[in-house]
């Protein structure tokens, strides 16, 4: 068990070259460990950015992330799940694992498999893998990275219902093992109904925060009613917002 | 698969039978032209201008390869370097080969070395034509992994370049090798002490067509056999993760 780091976001300013509002403006955010959030808006809002930031792969912005302290780009990285799964299509599901972080191991990368259903795949190519089984090794990359810190970029979208929901109950699975802190982007309220601790609605140019909403019950524990509820109640700060 | 070993057979045929309707020195039929390819295989001759054939062919692949592999991904990745070059590159791809041969043979001689320069430089502008194209179209999104899982560079080019760029270099070599194979034989026809074209040429001299096509028989089955042997499996091999392979 791993418990997950504190975040600190703290970003004065993110601009794109050229552009005349800023993305960000005096945008201050606490992450507590081991927690779930899912950052909730429109595209173009920033949430897409705002994850590169932490992941430390744009450093072009005013202000500080820090990740238990440490400056976002000095950190360990995080484990970063793409909105396409964005597996090398040349290398196996085994090797796709292996090669983001040399320490991993043969028995540590089949393992990882196996914990996310996909016992038997090791040696498949990406491309005779289906959509959904692309997304669980994705998955199981971002933990081989950092099984204490994931970020997750719209990891569900362009997949079928019934994928959708497969992919979250292995994601529940791991959050509920390894107690990472993870951060999600989504622009479905459902997404963060079903499997975040907390939601941050954005909306804006620059974006702000127009809703930071601690969901419970937990989980794990959430009916489908329930469920349902808290997507209906995020619905109407999204539709607020847009 | 049976239709590929079919087309040979074929074209043995066509030839068998256009040289009993067409019957003359000057057409010989194939069984005369096996005859022939035996008697130069056993006396020795054919084997020695075969092996300085292809060790000049594959002097000079190596060397255009590894160079125009090199400047490509130079071309490539820099947009400075790719504006200041682009009409050498251009002015290479049109240039004549025969042109480039006479000049090589001209200024080193009539030596070795002026045929494989000869054949270097026709081939290097091809070769850094396809390998820029590869490079520009490396994925931004691998590009994005490798920063989000701060892959070292070596790893990075271990995993996420060398095989982006892979199909490239193996249409470039293909394509290189259709080219090395006609314009080595061309310029030892030109000028040389020994190899296939040279011998085609004194055959030329005699009109002894029955020898020119032992030879050239010969070199085509060299040929396919590097093909089917080597390029082939190799291919095959490497882009092995591609499911649109049939």
């Amino acid at each position: 068990m791993a418990d997950g780091p504190r975040l600190n976001i703290d970003v004065d300013e993110k601009r794109f070259p050229g552009s005349a509002a800023p993305l960000l403006a005096n945008f201050h955010v606490t992450i507590a460990p081991s927690q779930v959030v899912a950052l909730v808006g429109p595209s173009g809002v920033g949430k897409s950015s705002l994850l590169r930031m932490i992941a430390g792969i744009d450093d072009a912005y005013a202000g500080t992330i820090t990740i238990d302290g440490q400056a976002a780009g000095a950190a360990p990285p995080a484990g970063f799940v793409f909105q396409d799964s964005r597996l090398l299509p040349w290398l196996t599901a085994l090797d796709n694992i292996r090669a983001v972080r040399e320490q991993t191991t043969e028995a540590e990368a089949r393992e990882l498999l196996a914990r996310v259903g996909l016992a038997g795949s090791e040696n498949a190519y990406p491309a005779q893998l289906s959509g959904g089984m692309q997304r669980r090794v994705a998955l199981a990359r971002a933990f081989s990275v950092n099984p204490r810190l994931l970020l997750l970029d719209e990891p569900f979208v362009s997949l079928d219902a019934h994928l959708v929901a497969g992919v979250q109950r292995v994601f529940l699975d791991l959050v509920r093992d390894t107690r990472p802190t993870a951060i999600l982007v989504t622009h479905l309220p459902e997404d963060a109904a079903k499997i975040a601790d907390r939601a941050i609605v954005l909306d804006g140019r620059p974006a702000r925060i127009a809703a930071d909403i601690e969901l419970t019950p937990a989980p794990d524990s959430r009916s489908a009613e329930q469920v349902r509820a808290l997507a209906h109640a995020l619905s109407n700060y999204d539709e607020a917002t847009t | 698969m049976r239709w590929e070993f079919a087309s040979p057979i074929l074209l043995l045929v066509v030839w068998q039978v256009l040289a009993m309707l067409f019957p003359g020195r000057l057409f010989p039929t194939p069984i005369a032209v096996a005859i022939e390819l035996w008697t130069d295989i056993v006396d020795g001759k054919l084997i020695a201008d075969m092996a300085k054939t292809l060790r000049r062919a594959a002097i000079s692949f190596t060397i255009a390869m590894a160079l125009g592999t090199a400047i490509g991904i130079l071309f490539g990745r820099s947009r400075f370097v790719d504006r200041l070059f682009s009409t050498w590159v251009i002015v290479g791809l049109n240039l004549p080969a025969v042109v480039i041969a006479i000049v090589l043979y001209i200024w080193l001689g009539l030596n070795e070395l002026s045929i494989i320069l000869a054949v270097i430089v026709n081939k290097v502008p091809l070769v850094v034509t396809t390998i820029r194209e590869g490079v520009r179209s490396f994925s931004t999104d691998y590009d994005e992994l490798a920063l989000a899982f701060r892959m070292p560079f070596r790893r990075r080019l271990r995993l996420v370049f060398v095989p982006q760029l892979t199909p490239y270099v193996l249409a470039a070599a293909r394509t290189g090798l259709a080219l090395i194979w006609k314009i080595v034989l061309v310029f030892e026809v030109l000028g040389s002490d020994g190899g296939v074209g040279f011998r085609i040429n004194t055959m030329f001299q005699f009109f002894d067509i029955t020898g020119i096509l032992a030879y050239t028989t010969a070199f085509i089955v060299v040929v396919l056999v590097f093909e089917y042997w080597v390029m082939r499996p190799l291919e095959h091999y490497v882009l092995r993760w591609r499911t649109d392979r049939g």
